[in-house]
């Protein structure tokens, strides 16, 4: 009798925690009529450092098997952009999507924007405030803030599992050196894909075998050249099957010899329809192996084209300028 | 000064008084460096976790614990806690190793703090872009690289904390209790064999004893954590 009350118990406490799991989702979901087929949408992206504006509105959507090499002079925000879109920085303001549902959202700072420019404007003209549209507003950005602060809160948790969707290759490399090559590649299919140890083992040996160094398996990334060093980086991403990958100027700290046998891995996993985001300065790459160019300055994006076309018929003049530094 | 080393060293009950000192020194020195670590540990990580709503208070805590157990003097420590703040008869010798474990966990703290600090910072990026949380990058990737720059700073500490120990007989010591310590040891051969000279050097020779095992210690740990990275 006893044990069927707590059983009881039980199973009403945990369904009640599913449906609130549930509700939790649902808030990260793309309302049906703004839904795309695109795998990554960015929209309107801001980014501020205290008073230093790196994003400036950046509208993107990458789809499924793109290659988008994104080029542009030091300091644009390249880098930034990239680190938005697996959470290691948090936006000032706008959206971004990943399969349809919000992994950031913020849009409610320009109903404040108006908000206080409707306050300013007031208190200027002596007029008095329009109330109405002035409450319009405002109810409007209390409804958003609700639903984006939940967003928000809802992702504090799954931030870590759209992590696992969206690998990233560093300039540095990043191996943990404490580890062997082969545990640095096993460590997070096993412990966050619940991996078995042999499966993982297999799964690094064959992709390690891809990149041409199953021999250094065993080995400590410090003996390691930086080559090398970057091609493990990426089977290291690679071995989380992510949907995306994410290069940070992956060749910029490697010798000039090592550029190449890194850009081979790279074009590889490029034909076979891996989608990529390359931050990069090798222009070969981007005009042989990306799909799309991306020239981003001062925050936002100039120009986006096919490479043929970008590269031989630029239109923006900071383009052609950079261009014509780099060629 | 040979004929009373002599002397001490063949009196039985002067021999046991510093055998039960000895013995007194290592387990309160152990104890409260056992509380002191797990203290010292607990502030580093709370200390150095991202700054969100819910660490505000405790970063606070942290940080004031910090201040205060580093800004004042151990044996004014021990004297508020035995005679004010735990002034329960027979908790004595348990108020003083809880002091000094306090006391230690403070620099301890700070030892840790920065150890973990001079790991790359890339490290905790490139664990976080994996879709570890914070404290699994933490324990997966940053402390076991931190803890080789940690050991040599704990071990100092450690040192350090069995020499600060040597004051538990100022609130009062009586052979048979824990707080009985080698420092004591040595005031209570001096009633016996009035030469402190002589029962100093015994007591220095028992320190160093100790000391000299510590050390050997920590550099055994040290070379264990050593050989995981080249």
């Amino acid at each position: 009798m006893k044990d069927n009350k707590v059983a009881q118990a039980l199973k009403t406490w945990t369904s009640r925690l599913r449906t609130k799991k549930e509700e939790r989702n649902a808030v990260c979901h793309v309302p049906e009529e703004t839904r795309s087929d695109a795998l990554i949408s960015v929209r309107n992206l801001y980014k501020k450092f205290g008073k230093l504006e790196v994003l400036n509105g950046i509208n993107l959507d990458i789809n499924k098997g793109d290659v988008v090499a994104i080029i542009g002079p030091s300091g644009c925000g390249k880098s930034t952009f990239l680190r938005c879109l697996n959470g290691l920085e948090t936006p000032s303001a706008g959206e971004i999507i990943l399969e349809n549902e919000y992994v950031f959202k913020n849009e409610r700072v320009y109903l404040k924007r108006k908000m206080r420019a409707m306050k300013e404007e007031s208190k200027k003209t002596g007029k008095p405030l329009p109330m109405d549209e002035f409450n319009a507003v405002n109810e409007e950005y209390l409804a958003l803030r609700k639903e984006e602060k939940a967003i928000a809160k809802y992702m504090e948790t799954a931030i870590n599992l759209h992590r696992q969707k969206v690998g990233m290759v560093f300039q540095q490399f990043n191996l943990f050196p404490h580890l062997t090559v082969l545990q640095n590649i096993t460590l997070a299919p096993m412990k966050l894909k619940k991996v078995g140890e042999e499966e993982a083992k297999a799964k690094a040996m064959e992709l390690l075998k891809k990149v041409g160094l199953a021999e250094k398996a065993n080995v400590y990334p410090s003996t390691l050249s930086g080559g090398q060093k970057q091609r493990i980086a990426i089977v290291r991403a690679l071995a989380m099957e992510p949907e995306v990958l994410l290069f940070d100027e992956p060749t910029s700290a490697l010798d000039p010899e090592m550029v190449g046998e890194v850009l081979k891995v790279m074009t590889e996993l490029a034909q076979e329809g891996m989608t990529m985001i390359v931050v990069t300065h090798e222009m070969g790459f981007a005009k042989e192996v990306a799909t799309r160019v991306i020239f981003m300055s001062d925050g936002v994006i100039k120009e986006e084209n096919a490479p043929q076309e970008f590269f031989t018929n630029p239109k923006d003049e900071r383009l052609k300028e950079f261009l014509s530094k780099v060629l | 000064m040979f004929q009373d080393i002599i002397e001490i060293l063949s009196s039985w009950e002067l021999v046991s008084y510093m055998i039960q000192g000895f013995f007194n020194s290592i387990l309160v020195t152990l104890i409260s460096a056992l509380l002191g670590l797990f203290l010292g540990f607990v502030v580093a990580i709370v200390k150095i976790a991202p700054a969100n709503k819910w660490m505000k208070v405790p970063k606070i805590i942290c940080e004031a614990y910090t201040t205060v157990f580093r800004g004042t003097p151990v044996a004014l420590q021990l004297f508020i806690m035995v005679f004010a703040v735990f002034a329960i008869p027979g908790f004595k010798p348990y108020a003083a190793i809880l002091t000094f474990g306090i006391n230690s966990g403070a620099y301890v703290s700070e030892s840790i703090r920065a150890g973990i600090t001079s790991v790359d910072k890339g490290q905790m990026e490139a664990g976080r872009a994996m879709g570890f949380t914070w404290l699994e990058t933490m324990i997966r990737i940053i402390l076991p690289q931190a803890i080789k720059n940690i050991i040599p700073a704990i071990g100092n500490e450690m040192i350090a904390l069995l020499k600060e120990t040597s004051i538990i007989g100022w609130v009062g010591s009586t052979p048979g209790t824990l707080t009985f310590d080698l420092n004591a040891a040595a005031s209570t051969i001096y009633r016996t064999v009035p030469n402190y000279l002589a029962s100093g050097i015994l007591v220095g020779c028992c320190y160093l004893i100790v000391v000299y095992a510590m050390v050997f210690l920590i550099k055994c740990i040290e070379k264990r954590f050593a050989k995981n990275e080249r």
